[in-house]
């Protein structure tokens, strides 16, 4: 401090650091290393802060001696220009380096403390669910539209000739009374409650036209007591198809297919012969289920057949032109062997743990 | 029908150690279908054996009765006793105590020794009684499950054996034998008979059968028989009730003589209990042939048969003891005394058999079906008579089955046979079918061969002529179901084999997939699902009470369908409403300890309209006329399918750093609105009213051109509390398919502005019984084409604000498609939307 020193470079006379000059190699050269060396120091952004205010802010010693180089000769300005500027933008990467190194040290710190445990979350939105014999008929609707049939459907009170006389149950035939029908009061308005989807498919060939390939899906009645195995409510899907030479090959094969979908390529079928008075001949349909509980085995599954003559009469199609194939299954027999179901009380009874188990799936 | 394995034997192959699983499975192939096995072994089993009784020591008790000690040897005689079992003697002889007294020292009876057990679990034991250790017991018929008899025990010699002593009286009894059960399908009436059965085993064997029918040997009639005369003049659907009666008459018939075991062991296992010796008679021919008999006392009648209908008022006294109305459709079988039986349902009183009997004359009769239904309903007397007559008797089988008939009466009950034969009516014409010769390969797919098709045909009976083209087939009288090219195909594919009908798969055409409404109601449900309400699904049964506080809003009496036989008389009506059957699934949940609850139905109401069904039913086999399709059209109910929810409890379960939110009214117009929002259609909420709900917080809702589709909010305490259900439930129902149908076909897009928006908030001060949605829409319709949206986004009332008002608080969005608005455009509007407020409710801006 004993260099005399003109006003304008007084500037930091009250400062301790001493402020080389700016051609001063080595001088220039102990302030680069003071600053490099105070950065590589700070052990975070606050003492960075500190040291970059201290070895590049206005009062440091390398501002002050880049600020005196305007007043040197023109010969020491160029030196001194070069030599500053070295020395700073040495000073300046060191300082944005260890700013990026510091500023990823504490996002990452940030990071970890802000640390939850994912395992305590809360389920803040319910999770609903259909219930499965819904599910089980979508399923059983995707598999036909897929292989182009349509779905009908109709009403559940339904009038006695769709439900019985279209379908060839001669009003005193056995086979009526075996339906267990529900009437509606009084019996001589001749509605029922539909006792099968039967009546659908008589509403598909009056209303659509020929070829028909329809899938009737449903809600149906039969005045049985509720126990393990029945209940009054129950639903069924039974398939129609009516074209030029349908045989019960192709019924065969319709019902294959399907079960195949359903139960997996292991499954197949059997038809062993029956009795209904729409189709003729008829046949009762077992499945080869290889999931089956206890073992793969042949389940009763339904009923199918040809449909009878009389019932494509009763619905305006010429049978010595057209012939066709139906079948029909339940829906909760289906879920019950499929699913494991033991009772079936459990499908209808309502409790929310029946539907909620098996969520939007089947 | 219940098939005695030993009596199948005699018309069918039947292998020896065939069970009746075996036989089931056969049967199965020609669509019998199996349903159950009786084995008498399964209940009963030795030693059983042959006893004489060597002495009898009659003994008084205190009690009055008198019991009788008797000596029974039970090895042949100089023989020693071979079985091992504690009571049983060595000797040979048991000491056993009786207390009937039909049979005298020398009897040869049944005895049931120490380890043998009877039907019931009874075991038998040697046990102290009267005195006496009593080691084995002296069997009735009814000990030994095989009939009914009280009067006593077994006495062999009574019913024509002579067995050895030490004999297996198991074997004797008929106890060894077993039954198949089998469900016979209403078109197989020939079925309903060992003849049936035995030919339907041989078709699905290969084997041989033996007609029953074959064997007997008719008699010649060489007088007049009973005077019969057939004279239906009232036939249902124009046919005759009857077109056969056969007659026959045994005399000189014992009616003490008792039923012998092998024929009651069939009866019983066949599923009849053994009544009388000529009674059984009658139900063994029935259950052989098929054709069903009636027995009268020959003594009783008087002049001749007439088979008529009944007289308008006249009665009979059935044999089960009551009397009829008779109806004028019932078919009657008549004497100089009146009706003495209703055909083919039940004989009269006054000339049934009894046990003084000795001359019995023998009905074998056809009768039209439809006549024998009608008549078995009306008077609710299913019989096994009736059942086969009603599903069609073979008409040739009459006389054989009298002569079956007369042929038992005379080898088992000591009768004599007379050859007064009566034998009148009319064959029916023979169904003759034409069968094109490619149509069975054609329907089924099987590619059959002349030699499969008429020996399948001739198999079950039928005759078979090849004709131009073809086949020209009589079907065999005992097959009434065969009628058609159809029927006949049947026969032949389930002879060769429906397992040979192979797979082939068809080509439908391009289908149209689901229609809108089906994809739209499995949107609506998938999307109820998806935000957290759980489907169930409730029976449609209700009371009176549930339709008329839920099918309506105010109290009354709500039209509803009414089932004319409900399984609970209670519950006798189809719903109107889908909310009483969900409320009753969230009371049983909740009783199950579920307290948070979203439950959503989706299924139909039933709501009846002017007119309920038709008069008449169209005719079968013949499209109705347009007309008549109509009227059956119009006489349904509507059936329009509903959604109902209930939601009660939280809307998420307790957990950790979370309070899950209470369920309240909002929640119940939530599940509306997004039901409406699925199917893009516009549903207006409306302060409203429903005696179901809190009558303060209950919206109607309806669709923009007025139409109401349902209902929403919080349901009337009262009645919760009534139902058992938690405070503040809350529910909504709507009318889906009126949604399905207000849903637009096309929805047509609308303008993006991409100016910038303006936006403005104004609160409202109004009267508090002012609703919120009528002033939006006011400020709405006010604030013209600029305003883009509206939201109520606060509801004040309190400090600041005077009593009986509330301030309502807006934020409009301004924006035009073709410039941007200055702050005056937006200010201008905000402003005419207050005005328009401000008209219609006095609403005061704060």
């Amino acid at each position: 401090m004993s260099e005399p020193t003109s006003p304008e470079v007084a500037v930091n006379d009250d400062q301790s650091p001493v402020v080389p000059h700016p051609t001063d190699e080595a001088g220039i050269n102990v302030a680069v290393q003071a600053a490099l060396a105070a950065f590589a120091a700070a052990a975070n952004l606050d003492e960075l802060k500190t040291a970059r205010l201290a070895h590049t802010g206005e009062k440091s010693p390398l501002s002050l001696a880049n600020r005196e180089i305007g007043r040197l000769d023109k010969s020491e300005k160029a030196v001194a220009g070069k030599l500053m500027g070295a020395s700073r933008g040495r000073v300046n990467k060191a300082l944005a380096e260890r700013t990026a190194v510091l500023e990823a040290e504490d996002a990452a710190r940030i990071l970890v403390e802000e640390t939850v445990d994912v395992t305590a979350a809360p389920r803040r939105r319910r999770a609903g669910a259909r219930h499965p014999l819904s599910t089980l008929q979508d399923r059983v609707s995707d598999i036909f539209v897929g292989m182009g049939w349509e779905i009908a459907e109709g009403p559940e009170v339904e009038s006695e000739w769709f439900n019985f006389d279209a379908l060839n149950f001669a009003p005193d035939h056995p086979a009526r009374e075996m339906q267990d029908t529900f009437f509606i009061d009084p019996v001589d308005s001749h509605l029922v409650l539909r006792t099968h989807t039967s009546p659908v498919q008589v509403r598909s060939m009056l209303e659509r036209e020929v070829p028909i390939y329809v899938l009737c899906p449903g809600r149906v009645y039969r005045t049985d007591e509720l126990d393990a195995t029945h209940t009054p409510v129950f639903h069924q899907f039974e398939g129609l198809a009516i074209d030029k030479g349908l045989t019960m090959a192709d019924l065969r094969g319709t019902l294959e297919h399907f079960a195949r979908q359903m139960f997996g390529e292991d499954a197949s079928i059997r038809l062993r012969p029956n009795y209904f008075p729409f189709t003729e001949p008829s046949a009762e349909l077992d499945i080869w289920h290889p999931g089956a509980k206890g073992g793969p085995r042949w389940i009763e599954w339904g009923g199918c057949g040809m449909v009878n003559p009389t019932v494509l009469r009763a619905a305006g199609i010429d049978p010595e032109e057209y012939s066709g194939f139906a079948f029909g299954m339940g829906i909760e027999r289906t879920l019950m062997f499929r699913n494991e179901v033991p009772d079936m009380r459990d499908m209808i009874e309502g409790d929310i743990r029946f539907s909620e188990h098996f969520g939007m799936e089947i | 029908m219940r098939i005695p394995l030993s009596w199948l034997r005699e018309f069918a192959q039947v292998p020896a150690d065939a069970t009746a699983e075996d036989v089931m499975a056969e049967l199965v192939k020609v669509g019998l279908e199996e349903e159950d096995v009786h084995r008498p072994t399964d209940e009963i089993s030795g030693p059983i054996v042959v006893g004489q009784v060597l002495s009898i020591v009659k003994e008084e008790q205190t009690n009055g009765k008198t019991i009788n000690w008797c000596q029974v040897r039970v090895v042949p005689e100089g023989q020693s006793q071979t079985l091992l079992h504690e009571g049983i003697d060595p000797s040979g002889v048991q000491g056993i105590i009786c207390g009937a007294h039909n049979f005298v020292e020398g009897d040869k009876v049944v005895v049931t020794l120490p380890g043998a057990v009877l039907p019931g679990d009874f075991r038998i034991t040697p046990r102290k009684t009267y005195g006496h250790i009593s080691a084995g017991m002296i069997a009735s018929s009814r000990e030994l499950g095989i009939g009914d008899d009280h009067d006593g025990i077994i006495v062999l010699s009574r019913l024509g054996l002579d067995p050895e002593v030490g004999a297996d009286a198991m074997e004797l009894l008929g106890l060894y034998d077993q039954a198949a059960e089998i469900n016979v399908t209403p078109d197989r009436s020939y079925a309903f008979s060992i003849r049936g059965v035995a030919r339907e085993f041989a078709h699905a064997t290969g084997t041989a059968f033996t007609d029953p029918a074959s064997l007997l040997v008719l008699d010649e009639a060489t007088a007049p028989g009973y005077p019969v005369k057939l004279e239906d003049h009232a036939g249902i659907y124009g046919k005759d009730g009857c077109d056969r009666f056969v007659t026959r008459k045994v005399t000189d018939v014992d009616p003490s003589l008792p039923t012998p075991p092998w024929m009651a062991s069939r009866l019983s296992l066949a599923g009849m209990r053994s009544i009388s010796l000529i009674v059984d008679i009658s139900n063994y021919v029935m259950l052989e042939l098929g054709q069903p008999l009636h027995f009268y006392d020959a003594d009783k009648l008087t002049d001749e048969i007439v088979v008529r209908r009944a007289n308008a008022g006249e009665t009979l006294q059935t044999l089960d003891g009551k009397t009829r109305k008779l109806n004028t459709e019932d078919l009657l079988i008549t004497d100089g005394s009146g009706a003495i039986g209703i055909a083919g349902v039940m004989g009269g009183a006054a000339t049934e058999v009894s046990g003084a009997t000795t001359t019995v004359l023998i009905e074998a009769a056809h009768f039209e079906p439809i006549s024998i239904a009608r008549s078995r309903r009306r008077h609710k007397l299913p019989s096994e008579a009736s059942k086969r007559f009603e599903r069609g008797v073979d008409w040739e089988i009459a006389d054989e089955a009298a002569q079956r008939a007369v042929n038992l009466l005379v080898e088992l009950a000591g009768g004599t046979a007379t050859t007064e034969i009566t034998d009148v009516g009319t064959a029916p014409a023979g169904v003759v079918i034409e069968l094109p010769e490619h149509f069975a390969s054609e329907l089924i797919g099987v590619a059959y061969t002349a030699e499969q098709i008429t020996w399948a045909l001739t198999e079950i009976g039928a005759q078979v002529a090849v004709v131009d083209g073809g086949y020209q087939v009589t079907a065999p009288s005992w097959r009434p179901d065969l009628a058609t090219k159809q029927d006949l195909t049947e026969e032949i594919a389930r002879l060769v084999g429906y397992h040979l009908i192979p797979a082939t798969l068809p080509t439908a055409p391009p289908g149209r997939g689901y229609t809108r409404t089906q994809s739209q109601r499995r949107r609506v449900m998938a999307a109820l699902a998806d935000s957290g309400l759980t489907e169930v699904l409730s029976y449609p049964f209700y009371s009176a009470a549930q339709n008329n506080t839920f099918g309506a809003p105010v109290a009354g009496e709500v039209p509803a369908v009414k089932l004319s036989n409900p399984l609970s008389s209670e519950f006798g009506f189809m719903r109107t409403s889908i909310l009483p059957g969900l409320l009753g699934i969230a009371r049983r949940n909740h009783g199950r300890g579920f307290r948070d609850l979203a439950l959503f139905e989706a299924g139909l109401v039933f709501l009846p309209g002017d007119t309920l069904g038709t008069e008449g039913i169209p005719p079968l086999g013949t499209k109705p006329s347009d007309d008549e399709l109509d009227a059956l059209y119009s006489g349904l109910p509507h059936q329009p399918m509903h959604i109902a929810a209930v939601l009660t409890g939280h809307d998420s379960p307790v957990a950790a750093a979370h309070t899950p939110r209470v369920y309240d009214w909002a929640d119940a117009l939530d599940v509306a609105k997004l039901v409406s929002d699925v199917l893009g259609v516009e549903v207006v909420v409306a302060q409203g009213a429903h005696q179901a709900f809190h009558p303060g917080r209950t919206a109607t809702l309806s669709l923009r051109n007025g139409t109401q589709v349902g209902y929403a909010g919080e349901l009337h305490p009262k009645l919760l509390a009534e139902l058992d259900l938690p405070e503040r439930t809350v529910a909504m129902e709507i009318d889906v398919d009126t949604l399905f149908e207000a849903s637009a076909d096309v929805i047509v897009a609308k303008e993006i502005s991409s100016f910038p928006i303006s936006t403005q908030d104004v609160a409202l001060v109004v009267d508090a019984n002012v609703v919120a949605a009528e002033v939006l829409e006011t400020l709405r319709e006010g604030a013209g084409e600029l305003l883009e949206d509206i939201a109520l986004f606060d509801v004040y009332s309190g400090p600041g604000i005077e009593d009986g008002k509330k301030s309502l608080a807006f934020g409009l969005r301004f924006r035009a498609t073709d410039r941007t608005l200055t702050a005056d455009e937006a200010s201008e509007a905000r402003a005419a939307a207050v005005a328009l407020a401000a008209e219609r409710f006095a609403a005061v801006q704060r």
